[in-house]
C-alpha cells in the first residue's frame, strides 16, 4: 500500500487559511446580538466561611443586568465527585472558588460591578500539604460528601490500587533493588487562547452554548444532567465549537464558568459571554496535578525487571475534576512500560485547600513516567548495566500481554531505543561526568482510543454534491492538532477525490454524530477509521450511480460525436464491464475500470457522473451521503483495573545530551533525539509539529515550568513569572519517525498527540545525572535545585 | 469616559476613530474596526498575540495607548495579503510548513516576522528567533515557525 496519493504526504494546512489571515473566529472574536459580558468574583481566602455578601452596590451600577450569588441559583452539585456547587454559598475551600457573578452590557462595567461586591469572610484553618492533610486532626476540606454524609478524612474515596503477580516473589528473585522518592508539581496548560464561552437561551429555554470543550457530547451530557436539577429538564442543548486556541486538557471537563455563564444567560434572557483573562487562566483553571511517588524496583543478575512497586500521593486540591482520574493513566506506564511481571501500585488522592486539578497533555503519564524512568536509571546503575542497554533488555515487544492486560500489537520500541542511542552518540558520550551527559527515557501511551467511557466511538458523516465536493461532519474539536488537513487527506484517499475537494465541519452536537472527545491522542485514529468506513459507503453509492449512468453517458457522447463528425465510428465496447459497480473504482476524481485503469473510454470525472445522476426527476433523484460509527472492540478496565482499553499503543524513546554549568546550575540541552513509533505518519510535516510542540512542553516540564502556590494562592499568574519557553530557548530536536504500521489504525496510523511530552523530563533528569553525578528527583529541575544538589553531594 | 479622536493609516487606508482615551490600540482595532486578527493573550505585553506593525516596527498593541497612534501607520494581519488576495509569503510559508497549529499566536508571529523581513531580507536563524522572542506559542515549539520564516525570507 505505498501508492497512496494523499495519505502519508505533507499536504499544507491550506484548509486552515483563516488562521493566517486573521479571519479565524475564536471565542474572543465571537459576538451574538444583544450579548452581555459575564465576570466572576473569586474567593479572597483558601478556606473560609462566607458570613455575608452584599451585592446592592453592584446591582445599582448602570449597565448591570444580573448579579448572582450562591443564594440566587439552585444549590446543585457538579464535578466528577459532585463535590462542589456552581456558586459557593457558605464555605470557600480554595482561592479560585466562585463566589458571585455579574452580567453587564460591557466587560468594563462587569469588572467594575465585581469590584463593588462586598463579601465578609471568617477564615477557617486550611491545609496545603497532601501528606499533612492525610493526618488525623488535619482541617477537613469537606465536612460532608455529596450526599451530606459526614466525612472524617481528606482522602478521596477513589480505589486506585492495582496488583499483578506477587511483589514478594519479585523481591526474592531480585539481585538488585532500589527505592526512590520522586515528585512533580503544578503546571499550567498555558493555552494561548484564553478560556470562554457564550451561553444563549431561546425563548423556549433551549440552550445554545458556543464553547471550547473538546468533548462536545460529554459537555452536553453534563449540562443536561445539570438542567434536570435546575428545572430545565427536557430543554434542548446544542454545543458548538468555535476555533479553539489550544486545549491541552483544559477543555476536557465542564468548567464552573460554563455553568455560571448558563445561569447568567438564563437570568438575563440574553446571550452572555464569559472570557477569561490571563490571570484567570492561571488562577481559576485546573492545572496538571502534582504528585509524589515512592518507587521501588528490582531486577535479576541479567538485568530483567523482577518487580515494581509504586505508591503515589496526589494533591487533589479542593474539588474533584479529571485530575483525580490521572492515576488510571499513571497505571499504564507503572504496569506496562517495559516488561515487569510483578506490580503493586497505589495512588491516593487527597483534598487540600490548594487549587483543584485536572488533565493536561499526557494526563498522568508524564508524572508517572518521570518516576518509573528515574528508577530505571538508579536500578541500572546499581546493577552495573548501561541505562540504554537496561531498557533494551526490558523493552516491550509485539505480542506482549502486559500485567494490566494491555495487548501490545505493533511495537517499535526496540527501533526507538536503537536509533536514539545511535543518533545521540550514546556509547561515546555516556558516563563521562565532565559536565556533559546523556540520558534516555521511553514511553507507552494509548494510541488507538481509550475506553474510559462506555462508548469510545466516533461518528462521522460524509456527503458529496454534484460538483464532487465533499462535506464531512466531524464531531471532533479542532484545537490546533491539524485534523482539518489530516481528515481531508484520509477522506480524499478513501473516497477518491482530492484534499482540496473536502470541507470538514467540526464540533457541533446538532450536526455531528456521537464522539467520545478529542482527547487521549485518539482523534486521528478514531475519526480516521470512521472516515474510511463512511467513505467506503459513499463510494459504493457513487459507483452504483456510475454503473447505472456511465454506459448511457458514454453511448450518448458517441452519438454526439457522430452527429458532429459523420466519419466517426462508434467503438464496440463491452458495456457490461462498467454496468457492475464492483468493477469500478475512484481515484483522484476519476471513476475507472479496475481491470483496465487506462481504458480510453471507460473512465469519467466523478463530478460528471454526479451531475448526471443526482437530480434526475421524480422517483430517481438521490443524494450521496453516508455515516459511520467506529467503536473499537476494546475493554473498559475491570474491577482489578485491568483491561485492553486501547486498540494499540504508542511507544517512543527520548535521548538528551545536556551541559550543566556547575557554577550557575544552568542546564543547556545540546541535542534531543525523539524517536516515536507512530504506526504510519498521515502527514509527516504535521506529525513533526506534534512531536516538536510536545517536546517543548516536556522540556518546560523538566526545567522551567511551575506554578508557585503559597498557602493555596497562585503567586505567579502571568508569563513574566511563569516560565514558558520562548523562541530564544533553542532546543536542537532530531525527530525519528518509526513506522511499523498498525493493523487497526487508519492506513496504519497510531495516535501521536501526547507521546512527545512524556519521556522528555525524565530523559533530561537522567542526562543531568550522567553529566554531574547528581540526581534530581523533583520537577522542575531549576538552577537553584541543581546548585543545591551539587552542594549536598559534596 | 473621556474620548479621543485619532486619525491614522490602517492597512493603507486613512481612518479616524473616536474611542475612549484609555483604550489600547488592540481594543480599538478589535472593537472599533472589527479587525480581530490581533488577539489578546495576556493584555500586558507578555505574549505577543496582539502584535501589529506601527511605522515599521512590531509592537504589542495591547499596551499601546490609542492617543499615540495619531498620524502613524498601522499594519495588521488583515492587511498583508496583496490587493488580489494573494497571501503574503509568510502566510503561505506558515501554512506550508505547519507554522500554525491552534493559530492563536499566529497573527502576532507573522507580524513580528514581517517587521523583521521588511528590514532584513536575509536573516540568520538567530535574528529570526530574536524577532519572535516576545511571541509565545504553546503548540509548536517554535521549530516550524522559525523554519517557515526562513522559507518566506527566501521568497
Amino acid at each position: 500500500m505505498s501508492d497512496h496519493l494523499y495519505v502519508g504526504k505533507s499536504i499544507p494546512r491550506t484548509i486552515e487559511i483563516d488562521k493566517v489571515t486573521g479571519r479565524a473566529v475564536y471565542i474572543d472574536d465571537f459576538k451574538r446580538p444583544g450579548m452581555l459580558y459575564g465576570k466572576i468574583l473569586y474567593s479572597d481566602y483558601a478556606h473560609a466561611r462566607i458570613k455575608s455578601i452584599n451585592i446592592a452596590k453592584a446591582e445599582k451600577l448602570p449597565g448591570v443586568r444580573a448579579v448572582l450569588t450562591g443564594r440566587d441559583v439552585p444549590d446543585v452539585r457538579v464535578g466528577f465527585l459532585k463535590d462542589q456547587s456552581v456558586l459557593k454559598k457558605d464555605v470557600v475551600r480554595q482561592f479560585r472558588d466562585e463566589v458571585a457573578a455579574v452580567a453587564a452590557i460591557s466587560p468594563d462595567i462587569a469588572r467594575e460591578a465585581i469590584d463593588l461586591i462586598e463579601v465578609e469572610y471568617e477564615e477557617l484553618p486550611a491545609v496545603f500539604d497532601p501528606v499533612e492533610a492525610m493526618k488525623e486532626g488535619a482541617p477537613l476540606v469537606h465536612e460532608t460528601d455529596a450526599r451530606g454524609k459526614p466525612l472524617r478524612t481528606n482522602i478521596l474515596p477513589l480505589p486506585w490500587r492495582f496488583q499483578a503477580g506477587d511483589i514478594e516473589q519479585g523481591r526474592r528473585e531480585s539481585a538488585f533493588t532500589v527505592i526512590d522518592h520522586v515528585s512533580t508539581t503544578w503546571v499550567n496548560q498555558c493555552c494561548m487562547g484564553p478560556s470562554g464561552c457564550i451561553a444563549e437561551f431561546d425563548m423556549n429555554s433551549n440552550l445554545t452554548l458556543y464553547n471550547q470543550t473538546n468533548v462536545i457530547f460529554g459537555d452536553k451530557g453534563r449540562i443536561s444532567e445539570y438542567f434536570s436539577q435546575i428545572g430545565l429538564k427536557g430543554k434542548k442543548i446544542r454545543i458548538i465549537n468555535p476555533i479553539v486556541g489550544g486545549s491541552f486538557g483544559t477543555k476536557l471537563d465542564t468548567d464552573i464558568y460554563e455553568f455560571i455563564c448558563i445561569q447568567l444567560a438564563l437570568k438575563t434572557r440574553r446571550p452572555v459571554k464569559i472570557l477569561f483573562d490571563r490571570e484567570e487562566e492561571f488562577r481559576a483553571l485546573p492545572p496538571r496535578q502534582p504528585a509524589r511517588f515512592t518507587v521501588e524496583q528490582g531486577c535479576d543478575r541479567e538485568g530483567r525487571l523482577t518487580f515494581r512497586k509504586i505508591e503515589a500521593i496526589l494533591d487533589n486540591g479542593a474539588y474533584t475534576s479529571w485530575g483525580a482520574t490521572t492515576p488510571s493513566v499513571m497505571m499504564m506506564p507503572v504496569s506496562s512500560l517495559y516488561r515487569v511481571p510483578n506490580i503493586y501500585y497505589q495512588a491516593t488522592c487527597v483534598y487540600t485547600n490548594n487549587i483543584y486539578c485536572q488533565a493536561m497533555r499526557g494526563y498522568g503519564n508524564p508524572q508517572a513516567s518521570f518516576a518509573v524512568e528515574t528508577s530505571m536509571d538508579t536500578l541500572a546503575e546499581k546493577a552495573g548495566i548501561d541505562p540504554a542497554e537496561f531498557r533494551m533488555i526490558n523493552r516491550n515487544q509485539s505480542g506482549d500481554l502486559t500485567p494490566m492486560r494491555l495487548k501490545i500489537t505493533s511495537c517499535g520500541l526496540e527501533e526507538c531505543i536503537t536509533s536514539v542511542k545511535e543518533k545521540i552518540g550514546w556509547n561515546d558520550k555516556k558516563g563521562k561526568r565532565n559536565g556533559r551527559g546523556v540520558g534516555i527515557a521511553s514511553l507507552i501511551h494509548v494510541a488507538g482510543g481509550a475506553r474510559v467511557t462506555l462508548s469510545d466511538g466516533h461518528g462521522i458523516m460524509v456527503k458529496v454534491d454534484e460538483d464532487g465536493f465533499v462535506d464531512v461532519l466531524e464531531s471532533g474539536t479542532d484545537q490546533g492538532q491539524g485534523s482539518p488537513t489530516v481528515i481531508s487527506q484520509i477522506v480524499a484517499e478513501s473516497l477518491g477525490v482530492r484534499p482540496e475537494d473536502v470541507s470538514v465541519i467540526f464540533g457541533d452536537t446538532a450536526l455531528c454524530l456521537w464522539d467520545a472527545g478529542t482527547h487521549a491522542s485518539r482523534h486521528t485514529f478514531m475519526a480516521g477509521n470512521a472516515a474510511i468506513m463512511a467513505c467506503e459507503k459513499a463510494k459504493k453509492q457513487i459507483l452504483e450511480m456510475a454503473a447505472e449512468y456511465m454506459p448511457r453517458m458514454i453511448k450518448s457522447d458517441f452519438k454526439k460525436m457522430m452527429k458532429k463528425d459523420p466519419e466517426f465510428v462508434e467503438p464496440e465496447l463491452d458495456y457490461s464491464l462498467i454496468s457492475d459497480p464492483a468493477n469500478l473504482d475512484i481515484r483522484d476524481r476519476k471513476i475507472f475500470l479496475k481491470s483496465d485503469p487506462s481504458h480510453p473510454h471507460f473512465n469519467m470525472d466523478i463530478n460528471k457522473v454526479l451531475r448526471r445522476g443526482l437530480h434526475v426527476g421524480t422517483g430517481e433523484s438521490r443524494v450521496i451521503a453516508a455515516e459511520a460509527f467506529y467503536d473499537p472492540p476494546t475493554e473498559t478496565l475491570d474491577r482489578e483495573l485491568k483491561g485492553n482499553l486501547s486498540m494499540t499503543y504508542a511507544f517512543g524513546t527520548t535521548g538528551v545530551e545536556v551541559e550543566v554549568d556547575r557554577d550557575t546550575g544552568e542546564v543547556k540541552i545540546l541535542q534531543l533525539v525523539a524517536a516515536h513509533d507512530v504506526g504510519k505518519a498521515m502527514n509527516p510535516t504535521l506529525l513533526l509539529g506534534q512531536v516538536y510542540g510536545a517536546v517543548y512542553t516536556g522540556v518546560g516540564y523538566g526545567l522551567t515550568e511551575e506554578m508557585k502556590l503559597e498557602k493555596g494562592k497562585v503567586m505567579n499568574p502571568n508569563f513574566l513569572d511563569y516560565k514558558l519557553l520562548t523562541a530564544m530557548d533553542v532546543i536542537p530536536i532530531k525527530p525519528v519517525i518509526v513506522e511499523p504500521g498498525d493493523e487497526a489504525g487508519p492506513y496504519g496510523a497510531k495516535g501521536v498527540g501526547e507521546p512527545g511530552l512524556v519521556p522528555t523530563a525524565p530523559a533530561i533528569a537522567n542526562a543531568i545525572y550522567d553529566a554531574i553525578g547528581v540526581r534530581i528527583k523533583d520537577l522542575p529541575i531549576t538552577p537553584e535545585k541543581v546548585l543545591e544538589a551539587i552542594k549536598n553531594s559534596k | 469616559m473621556k474620548k479621543v479622536s485619532v486619525s491614522f493609516t490602517l492597512n493603507g487606508d486613512p481612518v479616524t476613530a473616536e474611542v475612549p482615551a484609555a483604550w489600547t490600540l488592540l481594543r480599538t482595532l478589535r472593537e472599533n474596526f472589527e479587525f480581530t486578527g490581533a488577539k489578546e493573550g495576556c493584555g500586558v505585553g507578555e505574549c505577543g498575540a496582539c502584535t501589529v506593525i506601527v511605522d515599521g516596527d512590531a509592537v504589542n498593541s495591547c499596551i499601546f495607548p490609542i492617543p499615540e497612534i495619531e498620524g502613524k501607520s498601522v499594519v495588521t494581519i488583515e492587511g498583508i495579503a496583496d490587493k488580489d488576495g494573494n497571501l503574503h509569503p509568510l502566510q503561505k510559508a506558515f501554512l506550508d510548513n505547519n507554522g500554525v497549529q491552534c493559530g492563536f499566536c499566529t497573527s502576532g508571529m507573522i507580524m513580528s516576522a514581517k517587521a523583521l523581513l521588511d528590514k532584513n531580507h536575509n536573516p540568520t536563524e538567530d535574528e529570526i528567533r530574536t524577532s519572535i522572542a516576545g511571541n509565545l506559542c504553546r503548540c509548536t515549539g517554535y521549530v516550524q515557525i522559525v523554519e517557515a520564516i526562513g522559507m518566506a525570507a527566501k521568497k
